[in-house]
């Protein structure tokens, strides 16, 4: 996680303004474009052509549920290949990805992504429906894959290379380039099986970049490598993006595709959930992770543990649940409560955590009889929290946790989730106001 | 920024097939997979080449003496016995070899299969071509035999890579259809195993097809086996032995080389149909 997160930080400055990430020279000049997307801009609109097309696509397998794999099994149940569970992976899926687009797909594990993915990559056939695509696609399913062991690194980075459809020749010509990029020069007519696992990985991102597609398709393969090849590939990344390639992303990391993606896609059962702005889409995300834990240990045990934390939302000022909020624009957050058992006193405490759930900024309060609140139980407390917000564009959470002497103590992590956007070129968790002066005069 | 994006067109994607994505990928694809499996099979061990050669050399020996010191089958039937038999062992050592390599070829590249798109029909292909890049260095040795035996050059040579293309197509149309049933019927592979043993007793290697001389049926019967037809041919055109039939008169007339014809189309036709049939879904099945 903090893999991709280093990479995607490095990834959204550049984007920002189309500069390289080393790019010294610091921009001031605040992005017009403001949209809900934390600092990925660049986003092709919404005229520009498709790159993939996707209607109505379905896929099932059919899983045996005993599997008859002899020609005996099959001569004694002669019936039993009938014996079949049917798992839709893909169940009507419709979708549009434009040309130059950053499209991230997110969705848990077997929620059909990768089924998605494999058939967007001619690796499955689907059941039916229409998959169109514009140009020449590479898939990066897997770094590494169809490498021999007993090749030599320059062997594999040929037969790699015709593999994904480059002719010999192209592939000849630019082996030294793909050597050089992996900085496995000396290594190159050393067999792979002699290779360290960090030296494959090296090799097989450059192999993956070097195929010149326009749509590339790349599963998780981002948190790879050592901190200094992850920024060449993101710089490599950058550039793709730049030359207006089409960049399919599918993942569970959503901070990744926060970082990195125009648009997302969340799928779930085999359907499309939501498909929006990444924050939007990482919401969902969310919403629908917690749905699936909290069965077993969310809101009933509230109870006994003497309060009841019914909701807890961001709301803007009109006391409606947003998402997102602006980078400066204080955060306002409602909270809903009951209590199950008398209390005189209630401490309130709350976190704000960054995606890697790193702490940023603890506070509370406490309220007391003696002060005037009304502690007794079965009465809906409602609580209205503001921040000033001086935190970095990215997803944050915020933990709450509700506590009193006698015995009340409830902690909901993440109890509410949302992201920071902003337009500044800056990096960090936090965002400062900042002044920078630059003087000259003679040397004399 | 300026982004100058080159459009294109969108196309139709219908999934993973035997040949799809172009001739021109294919044959490079086919010819890099069997260059680089061959250089991996005789560059890795120590021996290297040899082995392939040694493999056949070793059969040869002991069946020669088999068959010439104990049952006597060659000498007074034929000129050329140990020729014969010679080159009918490469021959069908190529044949076991591309089959057998091929049948569990499909499930071997599995890792390449299920993650990455190109087309299916390289793999088993590529088996075939690997063997006979073997056939054409060991053909070199039998060269040298031949020529030491005694038999002398003739313009009907030239015809050997006919007999050598059928042989190679046959091969080819075999293992596609083995390489697409092994992926559903595990128990390919055994039984293959042993056709391919009862196969080489059917074909004229150890003996010659003269053998039979009063028993035409049984000589037109085994002319059913396109193998043999091929093997019979070989012997008439490199060997140029007086006596030897050739595949038609074995086979009593034109006639009769119609239902080796009919097997051999018919393989073919079938290995390349099933292949295609199958080709779509093998990264689901495996």
């Amino acid at each position: 996680m903090s893999a991709s997160d280093r990479l995607g930080v490095t990834l959204a400055l550049g984007e920002a303004h189309g500069a390289s990430p080393s790019d010294p020279e610091p921009t001031m000049s605040a992005n017009e474009e403001l949209t809900i997307q934390p600092a990925v801009s660049g986003a092709p609109g919404p005229d520009a052509p498709a790159a993939i097309r996707v209607e109505d696509l379905h896929k099932s397998f059919r899983i045996p549920t005993q599997r008859v794999d002899s020609l005996k099994e099959r001569a004694v149940h002669p019936f039993s290949s009938r014996d079949y569970r049917e798992l839709h992976a893909l169940d009507g899926i419709s979708f549009e990805i434009r040309q130059g687009e950053f499209f991230g797909i997110v969705g848990r594990n077997g929620s059909g992504k990768s089924t998605l993915l494999k058939l967007l990559a001619s690796i499955y056939r689907a059941d039916s429906g229409r998959i169109q695509i514009a140009g020449r696609l590479a898939p990066f399913i897997e770094l590494g894959v169809g490498f021999n062991q007993e090749l030599t690194a320059r062997e594999n980075v040929v037969l790699n290379g015709v593999m994904m459809g480059l002719t010999p020749k192209e592939v000849r010509e630019r082996q030294d380039a793909v050597i050089d990029f992996a900085e496995l020069h000396d290594f190159a007519d050393l067999k792979l099986k002699n290779f360290s696992s960090g030296m494959l990985v090296r090799l097989a991102f450059s192999v993956m970049l070097q195929a010149d597609a326009d749509v590339l398709l790349i599963d998780e393969v981002l948190a790879v490598g050592d901190a200094a090849f992850q920024q060449k590939c993101a710089d490599a990344f950058q550039q793709m993006k730049g030359e207006g390639k089409t960049i399919v992303l599918v993942t569970h990391d959503m901070a990744s595709v926060e970082q990195y993606c125009h648009r997302a896609m969340l799928l779930a059962d085999g359907e499309v959930k939501y498909m929006g702005a990444p924050a939007l889409t990482g919401n969902e995300y969310l919403k629908l992770n917690f749905e699936g834990e909290s069965s077993g240990t969310g809101a009933d045990d509230d109870g006994s543990d003497g309060a009841k934390l019914l909701e807890c939302k961001l709301v803007d000022d009109d006391g409606e649940e947003i998402f997102t909020v602006e980078e400066r624009q204080p955060i306002r957050f409602r909270l809903a409560l009951e209590l199950q058992r008398k209390t005189d006193a209630l401490h309130l405490r709350f976190v704000l955590a960054n995606s890697t759930e790193f702490g940023l900024f603890e506070f509370g309060t406490l309220l007391t009889e003696a002060a005037g609140d009304d502690l007794t139980p079965d009465k809906r407390l409602t609580v209205e929290v503001s921040v000033e917000n001086r935190f970095a564009a990215g997803r944050h959470f915020l933990n709450c946790g509700i506590h009193s002497p006698n015995g009340i103590n409830v902690y909901r992590p993440k109890a509410a989730s949302f992201v920071v956007f902003g337009a500044k070129d800056t990096r960090g968790v936090m965002a400062a106001d900042y002044e920078i002066k630059v003087a000259s005069e003679d040397r004399g | 920024m300026s982004v100058d994006v080159t459009h294109n067109e969108l196309r139709e994607v219908t999934g993973p097939s035997a040949i799809g994505g172009g001739s021109r990928r294919f044959f490079d694809l086919l010819w890099l997979i069997s260059v680089t499996e061959f250089k991996r099979v005789y560059f890795g061990t120590v021996l290297g080449y040899l082995w392939s050669l040694i493999r056949p050399l070793v059969l040869f020996g002991v069946l020669l003496f088999v068959f010439t010191r104990i049952f006597k089958v060659g000498g007074a039937e034929v000129e050329h016995y140990a020729v014969m038999l010679l080159t009918g062992i490469v021959l069908y050592t190529f044949f076991t070899e591309a089959t057998s390599n091929a049948v569990t070829s499909v499930v071997s590249h599995e890792g390449v299969v299920r993650k990455t798109q190109f087309p299916r029909l390289v793999i088993p292909l590529a088996t075939v071509v690997t063997a006979a890049f073997n056939l054409l260095l060991n053909l070199i040795v039998v060269l040298v035999f031949i020529l030491a035996f005694g038999v002398s050059p003739a313009w009907s040579w030239f015809l050997f890579p006919v007999a050598l293309a059928f042989l190679f197509i046959g091969a080819a149309g075999v293992s596609m259809a083995l390489s697409a049933l092994y992926v559903r019927f595990r128990d390919t592979a055994i039984i293959w195993a042993v056709v391919a043993q009862v196969l080489m007793y059917l074909t004229p290697i150890l003996y010659p097809i003269t053998i039979f001389k009063d028993d035409t049926t049984l000589r037109h019967v085994l002319m059913i086996n396109p193998l043999a037809v091929i093997f019979e041919q070989v012997r008439v055109w490199v060997l140029h032995e007086p006596g030897a039939p050739t595949a038609v008169e074995a086979a009593g007339g034109w006639l009769g080389l119609l239902p080796a014809a009919i097997i051999f189309v018919g393989v073919i036709v079938y290995g390349a149909w099933y292949f295609n049939r199958e080709a779509p879904r093998i990264a689901e099945a495996l």
